[in-house]
């Protein structure tokens, strides 16, 4: 699978530089990005709140990442996978109790006021750690924010924190929006959360419900001479097809987070001027995963467990459901991480006699019509690819007697069928990997979680070896030993299945091949666009 | 008018009744359906148990259903909405904001099929039996029999990929600035997709009720007599058969509004018309409870209407009908 489909017309475009560069010498294959122009994208979501500093999520980050912008973003090539933005420098004390972050000189917000490194403790104390989503478990010992001069901010916490998850949580977690108009009324109730003010490329102009968002150039921006467009458009497209016809009509010039069904791509990417584009997801992975309820006997039976591993065909899954467009797991840490993942585990073969062989063993019999009991398979509605893997693996069971009764629920109901009333035997899910285990992969495995908290451990398991290792994991302040923690933790889930995990993926991008500077940072959909141009 | 004003009094005594009923019913209904709000936002949010908590808290859901159905109906009787949570801001404004792009739509849609459905109804009864007759009646069937969404698509494909005659979405250019005249043909280029695949749906419905009434209306004797008296067939078909035929399309057009409002969530999903039906659908998997009871009752307060208007409308074209409703 190649990783970006070169069209017809980027082709010729290359062609015919190479011709003009015998007459001209100086042009090379590095274009001068052109000015202006109006980039229009599709959105199928309206987030309720825009602020990424209280909901760090995917949907709010693809609007907001260009208006709000982060400590540091993710790159493919910047030291530790990381690139400065509202940060220049960031530095953790050996004893994990202290990060130093010198800030960007000159930067000022929308309304003109200036950056400074109030804002970054503002936001950090006042709303990353009480109110953000993820801020609340990463920077739960987060105790004071020193601001010994206007471009440094210190973070204090009261117990060692390793500085590699301050360091992997920055791009999706550290977001800084201005002290002076969050400071007077209640935070959640803030207009700006709907109007979001920033220090990023582009400035937001209107919000019209169902049809449109309207961001607009910020002509003050840090970085001189950028933002190339002029206005970004995210048009609200709420069917699953309108996505690809509007791209085919030229109405819009990108559809990121696989607006443009899977099934779809294969004729779409041989439309004259678009282009699929898998880059830019690196750092967004999502995992397919089975989850189990241990509470049920049969399904607390590792041997019942591991015959379920063996009877996945995690490669069909990857060719059938996923179009090709998906990696198969090993773990519970994605085979992309360049920092945590190891292949050293358990795997499991698909192998349906071996599966019936371990049913056979745990005293699970088949009955006189072929079964030995029955389940209730719960998928996932978030995204067509889990709702399919719930067909198949309704099948894959079948083949070892097991009886899976799907349970199709929408988002809601699923929410609570699974992570608050635990009434489910098996769910399929999809959480996400967010670059640090820590952020929200341990969560998925680890006992005493309250109940009603999504996409954590509701199956009901316990494993005091695996709780002591994520502990001291999370405790451990040097990155190697830390990082090797991590290994153990993949081994020790790989071999107990508390979960199964069966493949990645991440999304997709059609993009008209006009645009240029795309995909070119691990998080591209969801970062800040401000070197994206169009062609003319 | 006494006649009509007597009928709205009536109607409108009634029509209270029907929409405590609609409140109630679909407050229940709501109720019952697993996971609330919270769930829903959490979604694409996560959380932890305390940021779950504090949100029930905010958003008023760790009162009991019962506190929370009273409260809505108190405040109901104050003419109050009450606040959204998916769009954190007072419902009447979502809904007033989506309000009129439904109205339009429905109305176009409604004008379309029963004017063009009326229309080709006519020029088939006609004359009954024959060619043309034949053809418009399996004709309007098969298009009655196809999927809304389906005709929806290749409406799409056809004039809005291929041929770009027309947007394939929304309901006007994004932040054109257009101003009135401008403005408006922009709107209508806009809707003529999506009124088409809502109209045509329901056409086939006028058209086979004008066709079979006025099928039944020809072997009356007044139009006997009527041809007897050599009148042109022109009017004997305008003027006595088809006027006959008319009265039980107006009271389709009544029991139909409901219809077309049903019809409008997907289209309007499929065009991205930012329209209620949509807002309803959304409000449904957000588990937004008072704006979808917002919108139920919106749209129960405009069926009413319409079917007032129509048994108003009814009781001038058809003397007999309103005289023995106001004696009633």
């Amino acid at each position: 699978m190649s990783n970006v489909t070169i069209s017809r017309r980027t082709v010729l475009a290359g062609s015919a530089l190479l011709l003009a560069s015998t007459a001209l010498p100086t042009i090379g294959w590095a274009q001068t990005p052109k000015k202006g122009g109006r980039l229009v994208v599709a959105a199928d979501s309206e987030p309720r709140n825009l602020n990424p500093a209280i909901v760090a999520s995917n949907g709010v980050f693809f609007i907001s990442s260009k208006i709000v912008e982060t400590l540091a973003e993710a790159s493919f090539d910047g030291k530790d996978g990381l690139d400065p933005r509202l940060a220049t420098s960031w530095e953790g004390a050996a004893d994990g109790l202290s990060v130093t972050f010198k800030l960007r000189e000159g930067v000022k917000w929308h309304d003109g006021k200036p950056f400074t490194s109030a804002d970054v403790a503002f936001s950090a104390l006042q709303i990353w750690k009480p109110l953000q989503n993820l801020g609340r478990t990463v920077f739960k010992d987060l105790e004071a924010v020193d601001t010994p001069d206007e471009l440094t901010a210190v973070f204090k916490f009261a117990k060692p924190t390793p500085f590699q998850l301050i360091r992997n949580a920055l791009p999706a977690l550290s977001s800084v929006v201005p002290k002076h108009i969050y400071e007077t009324g209640k935070i959640d109730e803030n207009p700006a959360n709907n109007a979001p003010v920033g220090t990023g490329p582009f400035k937001f102009v209107e919000h019209k419900s169902g049809e449109y968002y309207r961001l607009e150039k910020n002509a003050d921006y840090w970085v001189k001479n950028q933002p190339y467009l002029d206005e970004i458009i995210y048009q609200v497209l709420p069917d699953r097809t309108s996505a690809a016809s509007a791209l085919e009509a030229e109405e819009i010039q990108l559809a990121a987070f696989s607006a443009v069904p899977l099934a779809d791509l294969d004729r779409i990417s041989k439309v004259p001027g678009l282009k699929v584009v898998t880059k830019g997801y690196e750092g967004l992975t999502y995992q397919l995963v089975v989850e189990i309820n241990h509470r049920r006997r049969e399904l607390a039976d590792l041997k019942v467990r591991q015959a379920i591993v063996h009877a996945i065909d995690k490669d069909f899954v990857v060719k059938t459901v996923f179009l090709g467009y998906a990696a198969t797991a090993t773990g519970p840490v994605p085979k992309n991480d360049p920092q945590f993942y190891t292949a050293d585990v358990p795997t499991y073969a698909f192998d349906v006699a071996k599966a019936n062989a371990l049913l056979d063993e745990a005293g699970y019999n088949k009955g006189d019509d072929g079964k030995r009991f029955s389940l209730k398979l719960l998928p996932a509605p978030y995204f067509n690819e889990t709702k399919q893997f719930g067909d198949y693996l309704r099948q894959a069971l079948a083949a070892i007697g097991i009886d899976a009764q799907l349970v199709n629920n929408d988002s809601a109901a699923h929410i609570k069928a699974v992570y608050t009333d635990h009434a489910f035997d098996l769910a399929v899910g999809p959480p996400v990997f967010r670059g640090d285990p820590a952020i929200s992969t341990t969560i998925l495995v680890q006992s005493g979680i309250p109940d009603g908290v999504p996409f954590s451990n509701q199956g009901g398991y316990k494993n005091d070896e695996l709780d002591a290792l994520i502990a001291k994991a999370s405790e451990t302040l040097d990155p190697a030993a830390r990082t090797e923690l991590y290994r153990e933790f993949q081994r020790q889930v790989a071999t107990d299945l508390p979960l199964i995990n069966v493949a990645e993926w991440s999304f997709i991008s059609v993009i008209k091949d006009t645009v240029a500077n795309v995909a070119n940072n691990p998080r591209w959909a969801v970062s800040n666009w401000a070197d994206t141009w169009l062609e003319t | 008018m006494t006649r009509a004003l007597i009928l709205l009094r009536r109607r409108l005594i009634g029509s209270v009744f029907v929409l405590l009923i609609v409140v109630i019913g679909t407050f229940l209904l709501l109720e019952a359906a697993p996971g609330d709000a919270v769930d829903a936002y959490i979604v694409s949010t996560g959380g932890d148990a305390g940021m779950i908590e504090l949100l029930r808290h905010r958003w008023g859901l760790d009162q009991s259903a019962l506190t929370r159905l009273a409260n809505y109906l108190w405040a109901l009787l104050h003419l109050d909405l009450g606040q959204s949570v998916t769009f954190s801001g007072p419902i009447r404004d979502v809904i007033l904001e989506r309000l009129p792009n439904t109205l339009l739509l429905m109305g176009s849609a409604t004008a379309l099929s029963f004017g063009l459905g009326s229309a080709l109804g006519i020029y088939a009864g006609a004359r009954p039996g024959s060619f043309r007759d034949r053809f418009l009646s399996i004709g309007s069937l098969a298009l009655y029999a196809v999927p809304g969404f389906w005709l929806a698509l290749v409406l799409i494909i056809i004039f809005a990929v291929d041929l770009r005659w027309f947007p394939i979405g929304g309901i006007e250019s994004i932040a054109s600035g257009k101003t009135g005249l401008d403005r408006a043909a922009d709107i209508a280029r806009h809707l003529i997709l999506p009124v088409s695949a809502l109209g045509f749906i329901y056409l086939a419905l006028y058209l086979r009720m004008m066709r079979a009434g006025m099928a039944e209306v020809w072997r009356q004797d007044f139009v006997l007599a009527a041809r007897a008296k050599g009148l042109s067939r022109r009017r004997i078909v305008l003027a006595h058969v088809a006027r006959n035929a008319l009265l039980p399309l107006v009271t389709m057009l009544g029991l139909q509004s409901a219809q077309m409002l049903g019809g409008s969530v997907v289209i309007e999903s499929v065009f991205s018309v930012p329209g209620l039906g949509r807002l309803a659908q959304e409000a449904v998997a957000a588990r937004d409870t008072p704006l979808l009871l917002g919108i139920i009752l919106v749209s129960a307060v405009l069926v009413i209407a319409i079917n007032l208007l129509v048994d108003i409308a009814y009781a001038f074209l058809d003397p007999r009908v309103g005289a023995s409703e106001a004696s009633a």
